[in-house]
């Protein structure tokens, strides 16, 4: 709802904002907006809840049920970008105030509650869900309703919408310059894919073996999969075991990793010899595999909470500082953050809160204060990002060992790959 | 008691009458269609709790499975949407046009088999009610015939629904894995996402559960229904007497089956998707709930059950986002340990004696035809 503010209040709180905003310390860009006249009406011509103070947009994601450990990160980083981007004048000299749904690990139920961030709250734009199910499950919902959603999982590509901007890699920009990396460093000539039983696994696992076999030239030994949650690898260690793969490339997500490394442990495989490059796990899922069971393994992601660079100081010390020093931040933390700053951006750019024109403005908007350093959204509404491999450390963390000299260009349909 | 039965059969009507009116009415005139979706999507919960009261309330079989039959429902509505929504000039992206997006990505590169029958609409709503029932007729012929009831018969529900759910994950070039199936938009060419489209559908939930009430009140009035309590009360004794008990329990675990499986369906027509989350174990218990809550005895009360919980579950998950679980939780146990018999028990316990001892005043000497005690002679 668009209630409008009697004008003399607006312009009191603007001004307190600018105040605000020029003493915080913290503001990371350039307030841009600040003190412009922009009237709700011209910049909200679809009735969105936007205000002459404030702006609501949506958090939607599950913080019960299983995917709540994922989950929670996301929501932390956007309440984070959100009380920064506050702290720096908001957008367009509104304030965002969000409004915080729970996703409840429940494909219908993101699905309603998408709806009703749409339909009755009339949001400006959602941060939220992880799974391929549940953005499956809204996705339908947001192009009816026309949202926006900001979606900051790597994920298996097939997909572009008017209504999404992507912030994670799809599958392309996350398996190719690894596979690269790793024939080119390790002199790698036989892999073994494994992977969880859904669609993005498969669909990536799908791609790196046309790469490695139609490009690198190279051979897939062995390819499986395991239900989610499967906690018994003997039977496929010791094929790995018997058929000696150059690299087991693992895409095994959730709960399973813990039992994956600890069996490979135990049997005798050491990742510090034997080459294990993942594409799914990040720092979060070391917290539960623990760090000695994992040592040495490569993992191919954008964003590793060591990279050094400045920005990534900046973001990694607030993170702490709000949410406390234990916690990790993983690649999605990361993507996560990403949206709201987008977002802000592209209103800014488009220089309305308008579906349409942010949906149009979008190809082009351009983050330098990115973490992972500078990323700018394509025409296909993913991310320009480079791609890093990192291998994995006693105490969690990850060491970035390579990463691309350019921008790797998302192409969710990629073709030759399909 | 004759009298009270009277009284009873009087309430179950006026509760019947007050529920049409409630959904008919009041909710569409009071509510914005978004809100009304919602109710439109518990409603279809109601079908389950409807066909639980048949077989849990009046025969005794707990089933702890249901949501498998009101999946198959709705995945044979999702099967014939999705076909019709993955035409060749809506999949020309695809490596094979034509097929369902899912099929796609899983390298499939035909249309299965038992896919190509729900290309037809009449094919798919007959299937809607037939699947289902022939899994029931064949898991209640297997047990009932050999007297398997009970706690056992509740676990092997519970093991189907398992089943179920690993069959349609570990199939998804066949199913649409955990994903499910969504993205479904048109029936014959009618847009199902308008918001016209949605007060439609709607009120033919509203009728078809309206429908299924008045069914299973004529299947309890019958004398097939007094044979179901009195199997339910004491199983041995009407074998004894020379019926055939496991028939019976099939029957009505069919028909249950089937009313389930017709929420499935409208639940696919009206939120758009169909996917294995109501398949297994959790919401099938979650189902079963639903009818306590509102009293395992009562159509009325199980749907205002059904209608109640969910109303709560969305309400107390948009003001707590992170706490909400807990609120769902105590308010099951406040139910369990206070109200056994459901709201509806309540009503009947309460409610009804002041409101009896008013009418006996009026009506007193007048006989009512013998209705079976809603209650188990417990």
């Amino acid at each position: 709802m668009s209630v409008k503010r009697p004008t003399d209040l607006s312009l009191s709180r603007r001004q307190l904002l600018v105040g605000t905003a020029a003493l915080s310390a913290s503001a990371l860009v350039a307030p841009h907006a600040m003190g412009e006249t922009l009237p709700t009406a011209t910049v909200n011509t679809t009735g969105l809840a936007v205000t002459d103070t404030e702006v609501t947009v949506g958090i939607l994601h599950s913080v019960t049920g299983t995917m709540s450990i994922s989950e929670t990160g996301s929501v932390q980083a956007e309440k984070l970008a959100i009380e920064q981007i506050n702290a720096a004048g908001g957008v367009l000299g509104r304030k965002i105030k969000f409004i915080q749904e729970d996703g409840a690990s429940d494909w219908p139920t993101f699905a309603e509650k998408a709806k009703k961030l749409l339909v009755q709250d009339k949001c400006a734009s959602v941060m939220g869900c992880w799974t391929s199910a549940s953005r499956k499950a809204v996705l339908p919902v947001f192009e009816q309703y026309n949202g926006m959603l900001y979606y900051p999982t790597f994920y298996e590509g097939l997909e572009e919408s008017k209504n999404v901007i992507y912030t994670g890699q799809e599958a392309t920009q996350q398996i190719i310059a690894g596979l690269d990396w790793v024939q080119k460093e390790k002199k790698a000539n036989t892999f073994y894919l494994l992977g969880s039983d859904y669609i993005w696994p498969r669909t990536s696992n799908k791609i790196a073996r046309k790469h490695i076999e139609n490009k690198l030239k190279l051979k897939v030994v062995g390819e499986e999969y395991f239900p989610l949650g499967h906690t018994q690898f003997n039977s496929v260690i010791n094929k790995i075991k018997l058929r000696k793969p150059d690299v087991i490339y693992a895409i095994i997500v959730g709960g399973s990793n813990v039992a994956f490394y600890k069996q490979l442990k135990a049997a005798g495989i050491n990742l510090t010899k034997q080459t294990l490059m993942t594409i799914s796990v990040t720092e979060d899922e070391i917290d539960g595999i623990g760090g000695e069971n994992i040592i040495g393994a490569y993992a191919c992601m954008k964003y590793f909470q060591s990279l050094d660079n400045p920005n990534n100081k900046k973001f990694v010390a607030a993170f702490h500082k709000l949410w406390g020093d234990k916690t990790v931040i993983g690649d999605v933390t990361q993507a996560a953050y990403l949206g709201p700053w987008l977002w802000k951006l592209t209103v800014e750019k488009a220089g309305s809160f308008d579906i349409d024109k942010i949906a149009a403005a979008s190809p082009g908007v351009e983050f330098k204060g990115a973490p992972e350093g500078y990323v700018r959204i394509h025409k296909n509404h993913h991310l320009w990002s480079k791609t890093r491999v990192g291998r994995a450390r006693t105490d969690g963390q990850y060491d970035v060992i390579y990463e691309t000299a350019e921008l790797m260009e998302p192409d969710p349909f990629p073709k030759g790959y399909q | 008691m004759s009298a009270a039965a009277t009284n009873n059969r009087n309430l179950e009507l006026i509760g019947f009458a007050l529920i049409a009116l409630l959904i008919m009415v009041v909710l569409p005139l009071a509510l914005d269609i978004f809100r009304l979706n919602l109710i439109g999507k518990y409603l279809t919960y109601a079908f389950v709790a409807v066909g639980l009261v048949l077989c849990w309330g009046y025969t005794g079989i707990l089933s702890l499975g249901q949501g498998v039959f009101f999946g198959l429902g709705g995945y044979c509505m999702a099967m014939f949407l999705k076909l019709e929504a993955s035409s060749a000039a809506n999949t020309k992206i695809q490596s094979t046009p034509g097929i369902p997006d899912f099929m796609d990505w899983n390298q499939l590169t035909e249309l299965p088999f038992f896919w190509v029958p729900f290309n037809s609409l009449p094919f798919a709503l007959i299937a809607v009610i037939v699947v289902p029932a022939v899994v029931a007729f064949i898991l209640g012929a297997a047990m009932f015939k050999r007297r398997v009831g009970g706690v056992y018969f509740a676990i092997i529900t519970q093991a189907l629904a398992a089943v179920m759910t690993i069959l349609i994950i570990g199939r998804q070039g066949y199913t649409g894995g955990i994903n499910g199936i969504t993205d479904l938009r048109t029936l014959l060419g009618w847009d199902i996402r308008t918001d016209g489209a949605k007060y439609i559908l709607y009120f033919v939930c509203c009728i078809l559960l309206l429908g299924s009430m008045l069914l299973a009140r004529f299947v309890l009035s019958s004398k097939l229904g007094r044979i179901l309590v009195a199997i339910r009360d004491k199983e041995d004794r009407v074998r004894f007497s020379g019926y055939s008990v496991g028939d019976f329990k099939i029957f009505i675990f069919c028909l249950a089956s089937a009313i389930a499986a017709v929420g499935g369906a409208m639940f696919t027509l009206q939120v758009g998707f169909m996917s294995p989350s109501f398949v297994g174990i959790v919401p099938s218990i979650e189902m079963v709930i639903f009818a306590a809550v509102g009293g395992r005895h009562s159509l009325v009360g199980a749907v205002i059950g059904t209608l109640l919980v969910n109303w709560a579950k969305t309400a107390f998950s948009e003001s707590f986002p992170e706490l909400w679980l807990f609120a769902m939780g105590g308010l099951f146990i406040a139910v369990a340990l206070a109200f056994p018999r459901g709201l509806a028990g309540i009503f009947t316990d309460q409610v009804l004696p002041y409101i009896e001892k008013l009418w006996s005043r009026n009506r007193r000497g007048q006989d009512g035809v013998v209705v079976p005690n809603p209650a188990p002679a417990e």
